[in-house]
């Protein structure tokens, strides 16, 4: 169980504005970890950067013992760090299978089928629409194709940014169940959520962000149980 | 039969049309941007078909062939030394840096090969096929190469992008930047090789260009360059049989037009046709109205 992802007082800025004021935090392998936090926290801007999409101004990112700080985010995910962007941002105009194919755009052509049938067996929905383009699936089955094709890439670590955005309830309880699944099979996850209950309810441990800080840490369970994280999050 | 002959001027001029706007919608489909120096990339392919040619009597294939290297070099020296630096500017500033690029081109021929005419020798020739005799069919055999020559391009460019792995991460990158680079793919790589691809096309359209309209100087690319970004827009810019759509329609409707009603007023009409179609159809003939899912 070492420590796979190290973020190390990370500092982010959108031209004026300080985003991310000095975050640290780490993702040991086989770890459900998660950042909850509210609107505006800077969950997404914190898994921006670790993809490499965003630069931190100081600090370092280290991932499997290798500085990420320069690397551009195209070598990121070869790397095996592997992004389901917010809002899903599957490719519309192309059909269920060519998204997954992209996913796997790092991997060996030779691995790819057996790569697809694994994501099928998982998502089944995926595999009766494999035709289809992207852009005619539901929210719930897009976002089942954005965490297929990010499987697709073998990711060592997978980050969710948001996955229950805009579901229905029982949508957003079968894509948990998906990640806890994912997990018992030996995935590393980092989940951002504002989803707090579900996301504490299968993390080992979390961390709380408020405006681009860490406020509270702790396991999944002693959060959930915190009198602070039920106040404001959790609506107790 | 005069109809006939109309018709197949009409599809050869179209299927230059077509090549050059195939290279336009590539660009836009992909990097988002219209790259007005298209047209003398144009230009320069027929620059360098005529010198290895006609200068160096080179064998005509092996002009095309350098015409096509020298011009996908080009291609990818714009692309690199203009567009790239602004590839997070907004696009007007890209499309003034595009009309920049497009006068340089003209500049520069007209500095190193001066603005005098060449005549330019087809590359296969004077040749015409009669069908029907006396009075029959006339078609020249540059008439001919064009339109199979486009066909194959269409053929080959759409094979390329929906089957290939590069192609379709061209598709990724043409719908959504940051997700394509969330799988992995190096977006500024593939938008290189989208310029490399485009250039190449216009070294061809340059020969064919020039085979059939022997009058070669620094501006020959700008009129069918216009007339091309016009016909890509017609069939819906992005779209690869939409830029063939157009560009076949387009070069039949400016000879007919040419034919039947005014020399004069041929490119007024050509144009009206297209204001009429992107009144009724704003996406053009063959483009996706772009649908927005929340």
């Amino acid at each position: 169980m070492g420590e796979i992802l190290k973020v190390d007082d990370i500092n982010v800025y959108y031209g004026s504005i300080h985003a991310i004021k000095g975050i640290s935090f780490s993702v040991n392998e086989g770890e459900i970890v998660t950042l909850i936090g509210a609107n505006g926290a800077g969950k997404s801007t914190t898994l921006n950067t670790v993809s490499g999409l965003l630069r931190s101004k100081t600090g370092s990112i280290t991932f499997m013992g290798e500085d990420m700080g320069k690397i551009p985010p195209h070598k990121v995910v070869e790397k095996g760090l592997v992004m389901v962007p917010e809002g899903r941002r599957i490719f519309t105009q192309m059909t269920v299978e060519e998204n997954l194919e992209m996913g796997a755009y790092t991997q060996d052509p030779k691995g790819i089928k057996a790569s697809l049938e694994e994501v099928y067996e998982l998502f089944p929905r995926l595999a009766e629409r494999r035709t289809q383009v992207g852009g005619t699936l539901s929210g719930g089955e897009q976002q089942m194709l954005a965490m297929g094709r990010a499987l697709m890439a073998k990711p060592k670590l997978i980050m969710l940014d948001e996955p229950s955005m805009g579901l229905a309830p029982l949508l957003v309880d079968h894509i948990f169940a998906i990640i806890s699944h994912l997990h018992e099979t030996g995935a590393t996850i980092l989940l951002v959520e504002q989803n707090a209950q579900a996301a504490l309810s299968i993390a080992d441990r979390a961390y709380v962000l408020e405006t681009g800080k860490i406020t509270l840490t702790g396991t999944g369970k002693e959060l959930l149980t915190n009198e602070a994280v039920k106040k404001a999050y959790l609506g107790a | 039969m005069s109809f006939l002959n109309y018709l197949v001027s009409g599809l050869s001029l179209g299927s230059i049309y077509a090549i050059i706007a195939l290279g336009y919608t590539m660009v836009y489909g992909i990097a988002k941007m219209l790259n007005f120096a298209h047209g003398d990339v144009i230009m320069i392919g027929g620059y360098m078909c005529f010198f290895a040619v006609q200068r160096f009597n080179l064998p005509p294939v092996l002009g095309v062939i350098i015409a096509m290297l020298a011009c996908t070099l080009l291609g990818i020296i714009i692309e690199r030394l203009a567009y790239k630096p602004l590839r997070s500017a907004p696009s007007l500033a890209v499309l003034i840096t595009a009309i920049g690029v497009s006068y340089f081109l003209q500049n520069a021929a007209q500095l190193l090969w001066s603005s005098n005419p060449k005549v330019f020798k087809s590359v296969v020739g004077n040749g015409v096929l009669t069908i029907g005799g006396e009075g029959g069919l006339i078609v020249s055999h540059v008439a001919l190469l064009t339109v199979v020559v486009c066909v194959i391009i269409m053929v080959g460019l759409t094979l390329f992008v929906n089957k290939t792995k590069m192609g379709k991460a061209m598709r990724a990158v043409s719908e959504d930047k940051g997700a394509a680079q969330l799988m992995g793919i190096d977006v500024n790589r593939t938008i290189s090789i989208t310029f490399a691809i485009g250039s190449g096309l216009a070294a061809i359209a340059g020969v064919l260009l020039c085979s059939a309209y022997p009058t070669l100087q620094p501006t020959t690319g700008s009129m069918p360059g216009i007339k091309a970004f016009t016909a890509a827009v017609f069939g819906g810019i992005g779209s690869i049989p939409g830029a063939f759509l157009g560009g076949i329609l387009l070069g039949v409707i400016e000879n007919l037009a040419k034919a039947y009603i005014s020399t004069q007023l041929s490119d007024a009409i050509v144009f009206g046709v297209l204001i009429v179609v992107l009144l009724v159809k704003p996406a053009g003939l063959l483009g996706k109205a772009v649908r927005e899912k929340v």
